[in-house]
């Protein structure tokens, strides 16, 4: 590297610029083509599976035929747009989308900053160490095994939740039949997944916290309440931010894999969401370009979020993303 | 006085959480513990209710017949096949594109970083990505499910963090003083310091691999190739037992219905089993992992 630089200032009299960058490209390369070789495979992977399919969000803009191509294929505007706006299941799919996102912010966001705040309180080490081992594991159940957890554990008939409001006098509910369960099945389910998981990453920031701080607030007769309000809370906003600022950037994503295996015909109307809309349209029913045109507008107004949300976030409170 | 006031706050705030905590440990322990229980208790206790808090009258009826179902046996073989092979790609992609990456001296490492987190905030959907797949005739074929998603460019940018951390920009230029190369330096120097990061990825990967469901249920179209998560939807979701197990008359109907209920708990624990023996494990390097990741996302 050095060496390069002094070839690189000693000739700057000499050659112009470009050719001068160029020379010293090629040395490099010579010397370290290896590493040039190393990054092909990568870069390969990306260009075919990430950008290529960029490049074909156009058919959101024309009318797609197989046999003309991505590039042979008409252009028409907006039309796949004003097709979606104007069905009839638009406003439902929305509302269900935002719907189900909105309730998941207030209630599944919350959970994990909870749970860390608490854990954080434990003394006892075995007992926090078995807590936090207990509430990853739903991480690591598939999606598939945690759908079929719940339709049998929601079953009208004997399921394990139907049995347990009998003791307590309530009617058997039939949970995955009825719409206006959907959500809450949705929303709870995630949370009984994610909470242990999603402490984690404030925890790690709660433990960061200089124990001087507590030392101080120990002599200056703070309650542990007081040490939770005015020290711990303050630790973890600026992850608090971030998560939030990401968590925007996936408000039109209501997750596909479950809500597909959750779906079924009497519960549809809560449950038909953007993406499984579009799996539907698109795979099901083969009309790529309409299906293109729903996907790239919920990608749009995600992107538009996590940009106000990131300027938001920043002029509030200094932290941001970018 | 001040201080006994205090105390009692203190102890308030103890014995509160630790009711929380308990209650975060009951219903997250209680579900996976009642699937347990379910698959070895007799139908017809789990049916009425009575196997809540044990199982009842013991049975292994209905992992005998789970056991016997050869879909789950080839989908077991299936998904571990694609396991193996789909985190081997992965590991070598990861490594291999981080190490350039992170050598400070690498030129474009910057362009690329860029062109990196462009990939994370904009992705073609679902369509454009299947017609480039189906353009590449790699539908049906089984190893569509290593190639797509070779690579997680989130895992390259932990992977380069722990490199940069790690191995000094020194180590490698006494290294190529000796006439060692970039080959020899990665395999023989780098890959062995960075066991850390290395288990991480196996099990991110691994994880990944072993619970791809949609993937394979969109690309492939053979049973014979199907993983295990496929095969776990027709059984759990949509029922697919039923159909060879239902009798003709009304009491056969609910007797085999029960029967096929045990069957679903214990299908569940077969499936799921695996992983929750070796998480406990390698808790501790999920955790490390994303700490790493977090400093970086």
């Amino acid at each position: 590297m050095a060496e390069a630089n002094n070839m690189l200032s000693s000739d700057v009299s000499r050659t112009n610029p470009i050719i001068k960058i160029k020379k010293w490209l090629i040395k490099d390369i010579k010397r370290n083509y290896q590493l040039y070789i190393f990054l092909i495979p990568g870069l390969v992977y990306l260009f075919i599976f990430d950008f290529l399919p960029m490049y074909g969000v156009q058919i959101a803009f024309k009318s797609f035929q197989i046999s003309k191509g991505i590039w042979g294929s008409p252009w028409v505007g907006f039309d796949h747009f004003k097709r979606f706006f104007k069905s009839y299941q638009f406003i439902n799919i929305l509302r269900n989308t935002l719907g189900i996102s909105l309730y998941q912010l207030i209630v599944g966001f919350p959970a994990p900053i909870f749970l860390a705040l608490v854990l954080n309180q434990v003394r006892n080490k075995f007992f926090k160490k078995l807590v936090q081992t207990v509430s990853y594991a739903p991480h690591f159940i598939s999606v598939v095994v945690i759908c079929g957890m719940i339709h049998l554990f929601l079953s009208s008939r004997n399921g394990l939740v139907n049995i347990i409001l009998g003791y307590f006098g309530v009617d058997s509910i039939f949970f995955m039949g009825r719409p206006e369960w959907f959500w809450t099945i949705y929303v709870i389910s995630g949370v009984w997944v994610g909470i242990g998981w999603g402490s984690i990453i404030y925890l790690a920031a709660l433990t960061s916290v200089n124990t001087e701080l507590y030392d101080a607030a120990d002599i200056d007769g703070c309650n542990k309440l007081h040490v939770i309000w005015y020290i711990d809370i303050p630790a973890i906003v600026p992850t608090m931010v971030i998560m939030l600022i990401l968590r925007m950037g996936n408000m039109m994503d209501v997750g596909f894999q479950k809500t597909f295996l959750l779906q079924n015909d009497l519960n549809l109307p809560a449950s038909e969401v953007i993406s499984t809309y579009v799996y539907k349209v698109g795979l099901v029913g083969s009309q790529y370009s309409y299906s293109t045109a729903i996907g790239f507008f919920n990608n749009v107004v995600n992107y538009i979020l996590v940009v106000l949300a990131n300027k938001v976030a920043r002029s509030v409170s200094e932290v941001s993303l970018w | 006085m001040r201080k006994i006031k205090r105390q009692k706050e203190d102890i308030i705030i103890d014995v509160v959480s630790n009711v929380i905590l308990t209650i975060v440990l009951i219903t997250t322990f209680y579900p996976l513990y009642f699937v347990i229980i379910a698959s070895i208790s007799d139908p017809d206790a789990l049916y009425y209710g009575e196997a809540m808090l044990y199982p009842v009258r013991i049975t292994f009826e209905a992992y005998r017949r789970v056991l016997r179902d050869s879909t789950i046996w080839l989908g077991y073989r299936n998904t571990i096949f694609y396991t193996v092979v789909g985190t081997s790609i992965n590991i070598i992609m990861t490594f291999i594109t981080a190490y350039p990456l992170s050598r400070k001296n690498f030129p474009f490492s910057k362009i690329i970083m860029r062109y990196f987190a462009f990939t994370i905030y904009f992705s073609g959907g679902l369509i454009p990505t299947y017609l480039v797949v189906k353009s590449l005739h790699l539908t049906g074929k089984w190893y569509v499910l290593v190639i797509l998603g070779a690579m997680s460019v989130f895992n390259v940018i932990v992977t380069r963090t722990f490199f940069q951390s790690t191995i000094p920009e020194e180590l490698f230029e006494s290294a190529s003083m000796d006439g060692c190369n970039h080959f020899r330096f990665f395999l023989q120097i780098v890959v062995p310091l960075s066991k850390p990061v290395l288990a991480v990825m196996i099990l991110f990967y691994g994880v990944r691999h072993w619970n791809e469901f949609f993937k394979a249920m969109i690309y492939l179209n053979n049973r014979k190739q199907y993983p295990l998560q496929v095969f776990l939807r027709e059984i759990l979701i949509n029922n697919a037992l039923s159909e060879d197990m239902h009798g003709n008359d009304m009491t056969d109907r609910l007797q085999s219905e029960k029967l096929l209920e045990l069957m679903k708990y214990a299908t569940i624990v077969v499936a799921t089993l695996p992983m929750i023996i070796i998480y406990p494990f390698l808790q501790k390097y999920f955790v490390k992992g994303t700490m790493v990741g977090s400093l970086k996302g």
